[in-house]
């Protein structure tokens, strides 16, 4: 029994929302859209037996039919999702600002419904009280990853708060637009069908917005889903490979990385930290350089991420290694060489996408990269690099950082918990 | 019935879009009013021996400022036996009365009180969702916020009862109007002041 196959009702239509019409005596209005002969269909199904779909729904098999929509990434577990998961396709990262006087007690009601809509949509389900249902039905590996800001922690759990929950300092490259930095919560949702981000997006904001408002939002892409080999190293807008020198998935280096370890700890167990930098990439400046001096420009060659003294993405790079003439093959002042850091505990774990927003008056490109970068200490692993970098990157020339934040990323949580639980135990 | 609860049929599409979805996923998922509060007393589990048979999954309640609301979720009936609802309360309203629509005699849907309760077979079970059968609330304690776990307690034939809670969520649509008679309304969760006279308590049901 379909509901969409009753004939329209006489008066279907014929009233705007929200609008109540006269009637003759006393009575509770419906003055919402939700009104119509469907909903006596509806009646009946409510009453159908246990376990009963109605029959035609095609609600479940939606994703089920799919090549990859129905994937699932588990939202529940030790450590949130979404970090070292392999990157899907599309990301959008959300920061909330608290709305003033927020209360302890209502961050937990905020971390708490956040946390049960995401636990749904991330298994596939809509989320409670989803009024677009359907669009919950292909999780496309979607995740929801939330992180604390300085403010939220400070209001909530300051004795918690790690040394590095702060804005960055401040680098000689930046032109911060406050539109781009900083917030108190922030939402990374990723999946493999922007439909799906876009709707978790939705649907974690109607929840939040008794709470906080958006600061800023910033919606990022990859190579479609399927579109390359699986692991494959990302491309950013300039055409580079971008992100060689992570982690191998799954490997000790990872762990310690991002989890900590050793004289690098977690500031609480299976917590991390992300640094997300809006990086404005000039294209239009980039034209100008031709291939040879964008290879230089990053000590890498675009056609295979190699070092300019390897043949492979991953070889290691020689930075002792001199032409006939010589100089470096690999310059000092390359981002290569600037970013690789003596001391080997200075890694980060990245995570980016592109991005590639309207032109401003008079443009044609307003594109770059949301640099995200998962590491256990912003201080001792994140920051150093950016130092090395803000002193002398060739790339720099045509890179300007445009927005930074930082957040502490809680651990993971149990079903019927809620991730941002450590800060209220 | 001393009342009509009336809302017009405005757009067959956006009811059938409620009817085949509904709002509960899978049974198994529970929610954080069920799981996660402390301050709940009564989830399913304890309600179990006065209840044998009954579950409640997805359960959510429209935040509102004053006024009225309405309350979602589906309770199951595991049994095999039919149970029926008779009444519901809440400490959060004054009154709590079972809803379901009907089609009137002018083409439009209309919302009124069961009479005689919901009856929820064996192994069956009853959605409660918005625009549809749902319980509504009416002279609101104090506020609904989001987020809040509001208790409900069902009140069965043959005296028995089950209690559970349910979250509270902002949401936009569900939109019940109190409409007294020469049209002038209150929409719930707007500040009493906005209209005067139609207080939560003014429809004085007499149906109960």
């Amino acid at each position: 029994m379909a509901a969409d196959q009753q004939p329209a009702g006489p008066s279907a239509g014929t009233e705007g929302p929200g609008a109540p019409r006269k009637l003759p005596r006393r009575g509770l209005l419906f003055g919402g859209a939700a009104a119509g002969l469907g909903a006596l269909a509806a009646a009946g199904a409510h009453l159908a037996g246990a376990g009963s779909q109605p029959s035609g729904d095609p609600a479940p098999s939606e994703a089920g039919e799919s090549i990859h929509g129905s994937g699932v990434v588990p939202f529940h577990g030790d450590r949130q999702a979404g970090i070292t998961t392999a990157p899907q396709a599309h990301g959008v990262f959300v920061a909330l600002d608290l709305r003033p006087g927020t209360t302890r007690a209502q961050v937990r009601a905020l971390l708490r419904l956040l946390s049960d809509d995401a636990a749904n949509l991330c298994a596939g389900q809509p989320a409670l009280a989803d009024t677009e249902a359907e669009l919950a039905r292909v999780p496309a590996r979607l995740t929801v990853t939330f992180g604390v800001g300085p403010g939220l922690v400070a209001a909530v759990a300051p004795a918690l708060a790690p040394g590095w929950l702060k804005p960055l300092p401040a680098f000689s490259i930046d032109r911060l637009q406050p539109g781009f930095s900083d917030g108190d919560l922030l939402l990374q949702i990723c999946a493999d069908d922007p439909l799906t981000v876009a709707h978790a997006q939705r649907m974690l904001l109607k929840d939040s917005r008794s709470f906080a408002t958006v600061r800023w939002v910033q919606t990022g892409f990859r190579r479609s889903y399927g579109s390359e080999k699986p692991g494959t190293t990302m491309r950013n807008l300039f055409g580079q490979v971008d992100g060689t020198s992570n982690p191998a998935p799954g490997s000790t280096d990872e762990e310690r990385v991002v989890w900590g370890g050793g004289e690098i700890p977690a500031w609480t167990g299976n917590g991390t930290s992300v640094v997300i930098r809006r990086i404005a990439m000039n294209l239009d400046k980039w034209d100008e350089l031709d291939r040879v001096g964008r290879e230089e420009s990053v000590g890498r060659r675009l056609a295979s991420g190699a070092p300019l003294t390897g043949t492979q993405e991953h070889d290691e790079p020689d930075f002792a290694a001199v032409s006939k003439l010589g100089f470096p093959v690999i310059s000092d002042v390359s981002h290569l060489r600037r970013a690789r850091p003596e001391d080997r505990s200075q890694r980060i774990f990245r995570r980016g996408y592109n991005y590639d927003a309207a032109p401003g008056a008079g443009g044609v490109s307003d594109s770059g990269l949301i640099f995200v970068s998962y590491q256990s200490d912003v201080g001792k692993q994140f920051t150093p690099i950016q130092r090395r970098l803000d002193e002398m990157d060739m790339l720099n020339q045509w890179t300007t950082p445009v927005g930074s934040a930082v957040f502490a990323i809680p651990p993971g949580c149990r079903e019927g918990g809620f991730v941002g639980d450590v800060l209220f135990t | 019935m001393s009342k009509k609860l009336v809302y017009p049929a405005l757009s067959v599409l956006a009811a059938a879009a409620l009817a085949l979805t509904g709002c509960a996923p899978s049974d198994s998922r529970s929610t954080p009013s069920a799981a996660a509060t402390p301050a709940v007393t009564t989830p399913e589990s304890t309600a179990a021996p006065a209840a044998p048979g009954l579950a409640v999954s997805q359960p959510w309640v429209k935040t509102a400022e004053s006024g009225m609301t309405g309350a979602f979720g589906v309770i199951k009936n595991t049994s095999d036996t039919d149970i029926t609802v008779t009444g519901a309360s809440t400490p959060a309203a004054r009154m709590v009365e079972l809803h379901e629509t009907v089609p009137g005699s002018n083409g439009a849907m209309q919302m009124q009180a069961k009479p005689g309760g919901f009856v929820i077979p064996a192994g069956g079970e009853l959605k409660l969702e918005p625009g549809a059968n749902h319980l509504m609330l009416m002279g609101l304690t104090g506020p609904i916020t989001a987020g809040a776990d509001v208790r409900f307690t069902l009140a069965l034939a043959g005296g028995g009862s089950f209690e559970f809670a349910a979250v509270a969520k902002d949401f936009s649509g569900a939109n019940e109007n109190y409409v007294e008679e020469g049209g002038a309304g209150m929409q719930h969760g707007q500040p009493t002041g906005a209209a005067g006279s139609a207080t939560p308590s003014a429809p004085s049901p007499t149906s109960k």
